[in-house]
């Protein structure tokens, strides 16, 4: 191949990744909105301004922490308070780093800043997917960046819409029910992911934990506790011998 | 004012959380048992987000295993149809579709 040749080929194969991860991404754009309208109605009802609930979504753009920080506005909360359990809900997020990171350790700066600023539960199970497909292609990291761009962008578009409808109705989307549409795509995301026994009981004993955990840890740390049992069950599953049990999840494969 | 900082904290603890990792982790060598318990992330991650918001619908009414539980329901009419379609476009749809029904339902109850 001559290197200009080489050089459209090497462009496509980009674009393709770009695309393919928007692509992948678009279903858990279709949960993201009504999360993102409730966010944004909820956000300006609980008294932050349309600057700081644009803030939330362009600066921080971590749903369920905005969500969790604009309760606590709501109620009175200190800004400490507030942070505190932004960094508590966050801390799953440097397990994804982690998870991803070897599939990233060609790249520079220019991309590993703002891949990492972008890095959400939907776009970190998109991208974790296709990271663990055979193949490999130089060209990953443009699959992310499809997916985040995506996540990104319809986001903030739709915390707009949702301040806008917030201002007019108050918050009865809350009370409709749409902020639902966040877990539902979260089992959505979850069900596939149990192809074994060890994926199973890793997320039958975060659940469980995370019940029980529930009203007794505050600022949210329940959630990083049971994530930490979780993995810490699956990992042991995964020790043990296996069998065949489980074909109805089998199939799920 | 008192936004700025809460954005800018917020801001900072949760890039804190996303990009060390993701930028460093990959140029240590880990030993292999970490990289198999990076495994069990995401299902633990996911199922940890999910069970209260399911199972714990409302704030300190403690643990919900009726039908009159539309969190519940629509939780696993969306297990159902993901286990069955493997289409989450479907699920998202068709959970949703279920928990308001559901809700209807049982206001009417």
């Amino acid at each position: 191949m001559t290197a200009v040749a080489q050089q459209s080929f090497n462009v496509s194969k980009r674009r393709d990744e770009f695309l393919a991860g928007m692509r992948d991404t678009i279903p858990f754009i279709v949960g993201a909105i009504p999360f993102a309208l409730i966010f944004g109605a909820f956000s300006i009802t609980n008294g932050i301004s349309v600057t700081g609930t644009m803030g939330l979504s362009s600066i921080v753009f971590a749903g369920s922490a905005q969500f969790i920080a604009s309760e606590l506005v709501g109620r009175g909360a200190s800004t400490a308070v507030i942070i505190l359990t932004t960094f508590i809900v966050n801390a799953r997020h440097a397990l994804y780093g982690a998870t991803l990171s070897h599939h990233l350790k060609h790249l520079s700066q220019l991309w590993l800043v703002p891949l990492g600023f972008w890095l959400t539960d939907e776009t970190f199970v998109v991208v974790a997917t296709r990271f663990e497909r055979a193949g490999e292609s130089p060209y990953k990291h443009w699959y992310f960046f499809g997916s985040a761009i995506l996540m990104y962008i319809n986001w903030n578009v739709m915390t707009f819409i949702g301040i806008n409808i917030g201002r007019t109705f108050g918050d009865r989307l809350t009370a409709l029910g749409f902020d639902f549409a966040m877990i539902v795509t979260f089992i959505g995301m979850l069900v596939p992911l149990l192809k074994n026994r060890p994926l199973l009981m890793s997320a039958v004993a975060a659940g469980t934990s995370a019940i029980a955990l529930h009203d007794v840890l505050d600022n949210q740390l329940w959630l990083i506790v049971a994530a930490f049992i979780g993995i810490a069950a699956g990992y042991v599953a995964d020790s043990l011998p296996d069998d065949a049990l489980l074909g109805w999840l089998e199939e799920t494969r | 004012m008192n936004e700025v900082v809460m954005i800018g904290g917020m801001m900072l603890v949760t890039f804190g959380m996303r990009y060390p990792t993701l930028a460093l982790v990959g140029k240590l060598n880990l030993p292999p048992q970490v990289l198999r318990a990076l495994k069990f992330v995401p299902p633990a991650v996911l199922a940890a987000i999910i069970a209260p918001a399911v199972f714990l619908p409302q704030e300190d009414a403690g643990l919900q295993l009726a039908l009159s539980n539309a969190h519940l329901l629509g939780g696993l009419a969306a297990v159902l149809m993901m286990r069955y379609t493997k289409n989450l476009l479907l699920t998202i749809v068709f959970g949703m579709a279920a928990f308001w029904l559901a809700q209807w339902l049982i206001s009417l109850a």
